[in-house]
């Protein structure tokens, strides 16, 4: 009971947001737009701009997904497949793919799913939607600023895409034009092929390094240059909002633990995007007007000496990983976040260490911009620096494993209701743990002399950041559905849904780590020049068979998602009788929210099971007085419920 | 539904586990003087990686099983916010065991990286190229002739721009195989005439990338002769997979003999030895060089 005493208390640092947040609320007001355009297309509804993050972002999955699906079939047989001839001419002429095609699918599987998933769906889509609401707020702090920040990301993902069709493109021709700047036709090439890194000289010196490294690469790079400045206007506004917005009585540790999961990303990317940006500005100058930033004097290709000096390889990988790091961090906060909340949801339990969830967060946060250059162990860097990034690497691996405990914590002792959400965030912390903890190998400066650059490394990141963050995106897909369309999703779908994927991504991914050990190098069109890579057969099949198999089961989602926007189950406003600010409001919730009054906030976010309250939750917005076994003054004092709310909106659901 | 996954769990737990106690897919054995003390350290923490992730699938298995909710409206979970105390304990065992793990994986690392060649080691240069390999020996002399990139021309075959002119380049040899002695410290230096590269013999447990613009010196000893595969770890380019080479490891007096032929005894000394030795770790004998029998 003492912990629910210490929640009782309005600190007066949320009564004064709440005040400042008055003001502000007038100067936001807006009805509703009426045309098609601003309503859905040019809308400045953070709800609206969330759902358009998270379409792009399936889109992108969908896009990856199948890019490495081609990538397995390549790597499992060279046998001539008619299909492939049919549908890429260039890249797989006579049915098998071309080394050059295969790296290009490297590369834009890659970005696509860094850039355009999972740093999309889990900030802009789920923190777009949610983060306003669930600090009691009618939008985000830049309706305008927010709008634009999505259009941007959209023109990056036009311009991402458009790279794959310049070079190679033999329906171009051969004109002087397209030699001379879109790379030349017909190379049968579709795409960049640096991979997701695009470490120079490689991705620097244009056609001369060979096919994919034409006009393709300067439109990727625009393109990630673009995705830098569309983040950065989106963390300002996820910033403002999450500071300035909040409601009456809503704290900052009353803040469920997604808001504090969106915070921190956005510090992230703040901080990260514009080192990212900066070096994509540099490789463009070195590619198109003579620079020098990251070619060497010296450079030999084809025989040819380049006239470039002074320029450091080096340099790119520590901008790069710079961003790229905490970039890994910026993927997997916000499934932490979903997860976290997601367990207490349905667990019926507070959140176990919530405190030091939030610390845990930011220590993650923090040391992420630190040990970037564990990326770079045998780039010929230091060898004292890489040491020096190694001890601070693996330290990195505590503020993870006090989540980790946590987590157990949570459903430790909880009342576990499997919905299909809870079931994606379980496998969340299975394959978080299961990925995360190879960090320990990959970490060491000694271990990686072997590791590095291997089929361990594939494993490793893919589990934690691909896998890890993807079954966040789906937790949270199949948690807020319902708020956002007002309909449930399919429970049996779902959950067989979970199960293949679950199944299917270990399958894919832990035989990958054997392959390390043994010595794969990652970025090979095929194994069949090694003899020590022929032995790796079975396995290379097994993630094959694993990766159609999953890749099957996402099409089981695709059905669901779609098939329940029209034919699910109408949802109530509160289906999963959960806590939090956005279960007070309709599903899906007006133009502004709140109808026109903010919510006053009156306990934590994770308050389940407490002991003597009629129900086994307590909304947020639920004053003591109102639930009877809480109440001090008896049940007599006690007033009709929803009278906290100021909105009058109800919070049907409740019983 | 608990349960079910449950026992998902446990099964992937205990299959990730023998994935990786089957010897059947393993490091191939070391060639190196520091192999073994790579290997140990990987076992190290394979051992504490693994135990921490059986424990804590297990875990997450447990509570899935037990503690299910039976649908009942009036069934409670355990209310509580936390317990700061096992949240210290938890952060202070971890935070030991990870720095620990931490700390020791750098013996290795600093002895290969901390201190010069030791003198006396066998030094070739290594010169990477999209999708070759070329390796320089110093030749009789012991000395390594001029190169300058002005004069590198591969259509003339000078891959490494060998300067003619200078004296000391008459007798280096230039060939696409990496031949070191046994038991001797050899030193490479490693430069990269286009793009990044990395050289990987995964009997090395060694990797080095080679940049453009760098000359990177490293060194380490192999103890075992025999012929390895030798690959590309840095993508460079369209045929990066097929950037191969080997790593011939002979006894020392077939290596001092060899490195007093002239570039064309010697390339066929090479090609001749890349046939005598089988795949692997061997102790075959080979064949004597034909200009020694004469």
């Amino acid at each position: 009971m003492e912990e629910v005493t210490k929640a009782e208390a309005h600190p007066a640092e949320g009564a004064a947001h709440g005040g400042a947040h008055a003001a502000h609320a007038g100067a936001h007001h807006h009805a509703p737009p009426s045309g098609f355009i601003r309503k859905y297309v040019f809308s400045i509804d953070h709800k609206v701009i969330g759902i358009q993050y998270l379409f792009l972002a399936m889109f992108s999955a969908f896009t990856g997904m199948l890019m490495s699906l081609l990538m397995r079939l390549k790597l499992t047989t060279e046998h001539p497949f008619a299909f492939l001839a049919a549908v890429f001419p260039n890249g797989a002429p006579g049915g098998v793919m071309t080394p050059e095609f295969y790296l290009s699918l490297v590369t834009m599987h890659g970005t696509m799913m860094v850039f355009f998933v999972l740093t999309t769906a889990p900030q802009g889509g789920f923190g777009n939607y949610m983060l306003p609401i669930q600090v009691g707020a009618d939008d985000m702090a830049f309706p305008r600023l927010n709008m634009l920040s999505f259009w941007v990301t959209f023109v990056g993902l036009v311009v991402l895409v458009s790279a794959i069709f310049v070079e190679g493109s033999t329906s171009l021709g051969t004109s002087a034009f397209v030699n001379k700047y879109l790379g030349g036709g017909g190379s049968g090439t579709i795409g960049p092929i640096g991979g997701w890194t695009g470490y120079p000289p490689l991705s620097a010196l244009g056609k001369a390094a060979g096919p994919g490294q034409g006009a393709g690469v300067n439109l990727w790079v625009l393109s990630i240059a673009i995705f830098c400045v569309a983040s950065l206007l989106g963390s300002l506004n996820f910033i403002t909002t999450l500071l300035n917005m909040r409601c009456r009585g809503m704290s900052l540790m009353r803040m469920p633990l997604t808001c504090w999961s969106w915070f921190t990303t956005a510090i992230l990317a703040l901080l990260a995007f514009p080192v990212l940006l900066a070096a994509g500005v540099l490789l463009l100058l070195d590619r198109n007007a003579g620079t020098s930033f990251f070619i060497p004097a010296g450079e030999v290709v084809s025989d040819v000496l380049l006239p470039h000096k002074g320029g450091s390889p080096i340099l790119w990988q520590h901008l790069f990983w710079f961003f790229g790091h905490p970039e890994v961090y910026i993927a997997i906060l916000p499934g932490m976040g979903v997860t976290s909340h997601l367990l207490s949801t349905f667990a019926r339990r507070p959140v176990f260490g919530y405190r030091a969830m939030v610390f845990a967060m930011f220590g993650i946060g923090l040391l992420g911009f630190f040990v970037w250059g564990h990326h770079m162990f045998v780039s010929g860097m230091s060898p004292y620096t890489g040491m020096a990034f190694s001890v601070l690497t693996l330290s990195i691996g505590v503020p993870s494993a006090i989540k980790t405990f946590n987590w157990l914590g949570t459903v430790w002792g909880g009342k576990l209701r499997f919905t299909t959400p809870m079931l994606f965030a379980l496998g969340f912390v299975s394959l978080f743990v299961a990925g995360g903890i190879t960090g320990l190998v990959l970490g060491q400066t000694t271990l990686d002399l072997a590791m590095h650059d291997t089929y361990f490394v594939l494993a490793h990141f893919h589990l934690v950041m691909g896998v890890a963050a993807i079954f966040g995106i789906f937790a949270g897909i199949y948690f807020w559905f319902p708020k956002m369309f007002g309909r449930m999703m399919s429970e049996r779908w779902g959950k067989i849904h979970f199960f293949l994927s679950f199944l299917g991504v270990y399958g894919i991914f832990m035989p990958m780590h054997t392959m390390g050990v043994v010595g794969m190098p990652r970025r090979y069109s095929a194994f069949t020049e090694y003899a020590f890579l022929g032995k790796l057969h079975p396995l290379v099949l097994f993630v094959t068979i694993s990766a159609f198999v999953t890749a099957a089961a996402q099409l089981i989602f695709l059905f669901n998602f779609f098939w329940s926007l029209r034919k699910g189950e109408p949802a109530g406003d509160n289906p999963w009788e959960a806590t939090t600010l956005e279960w007070v409001i309709p599903s899906p919730p007006p133009f502004d929210n709140f109808a026109g009054k903010l919510p006053t906030v009156y306990r934590g976010s994770y308050e389940f099971s407490v002991p003597g309250a009629p129900d086994d939750f307590i909304l947020q917005t639920t004053p003591d007085e109102d639930v009877p076994g809480l109440s001090h003054e008896g049940d007599g004092a006690a007033r009709a419920r929803g009278q906290g709310v100021s909105t009058g909106n109800g919070h049907n659901g409740q019983h | 539904m608990g349960r079910l996954l449950a026992a998902l769990i446990w099964v992937i737990t205990i299959a990730s586990v023998w994935l990786f106690a089957n010897a059947r897919w393993w490091f191939p054995p070391g060639i190196t003087e520091h192999a073994p003390d790579y290997d140990r350290q990987f076992m190290l923490t394979i051992i504490v990686v693994g135990f921490a992730f059986v424990v804590a699938q297990l875990a997450l298995g447990v509570a899935v099983w037990r503690y299910s909710s039976k649908g009942d409206r009036a069934e409670r979970a355990v209310y509580t916010h936390g317990n700061n105390r096992l949240e210290m304990l938890w952060t202070g065992i971890t935070a030991v065991i990870f720095i620990g793990v931490a700390l020791l994986g750098q013996r290795v690392w600093a002895r290969l990286h901390f201190y010069e060649a030791p003198a006396g080691a066998a030094q070739v240069h290594v010169v990477a190229q999209q999708f070759q390999w070329n390796f320089h020996y110093p030749g009789a002399d012991g000395q390594f002739g001029h190169t300058d990139p002005k004069l590198i021309k591969d259509s003339e075959l000078n891959f490494v721009g060998l300067d003619e002119q200078d004296p000391a380049a008459k007798d280096d040899q230039v060939v696409t195989t990496l031949v070191i002695p046994v038991n001797r410290p050899v030193e490479l230096a490693l430069r990269s005439k286009d793009v990044t590269h990395s050289i990987w013999v995964p009997e090395t447990r060694f990797k080095q990338d080679l940049v453009p613009g760098m000359n990177i010196n490293v060194h380490y000893t192999p103890v075992q002769t025999g012929k390895f595969e030798l690959a590309c770890a840095e993508l460079c380019g369209q045929l990066h997979y097929k950037m191969k080479s080997y790593l011939l490891v002979v006894p020392q007096d077939v290596y001092n003999e060899m490195i007093r032929l002239p570039q064309a005894g010697f390339q066929t000394r090479v090609t001749q030895l890349l046939k005598d030795y089988p795949l692997g770790i061997s102790q075959v004998p080979p064949r004597a060089a034909p200009a020694a029998q004469q």
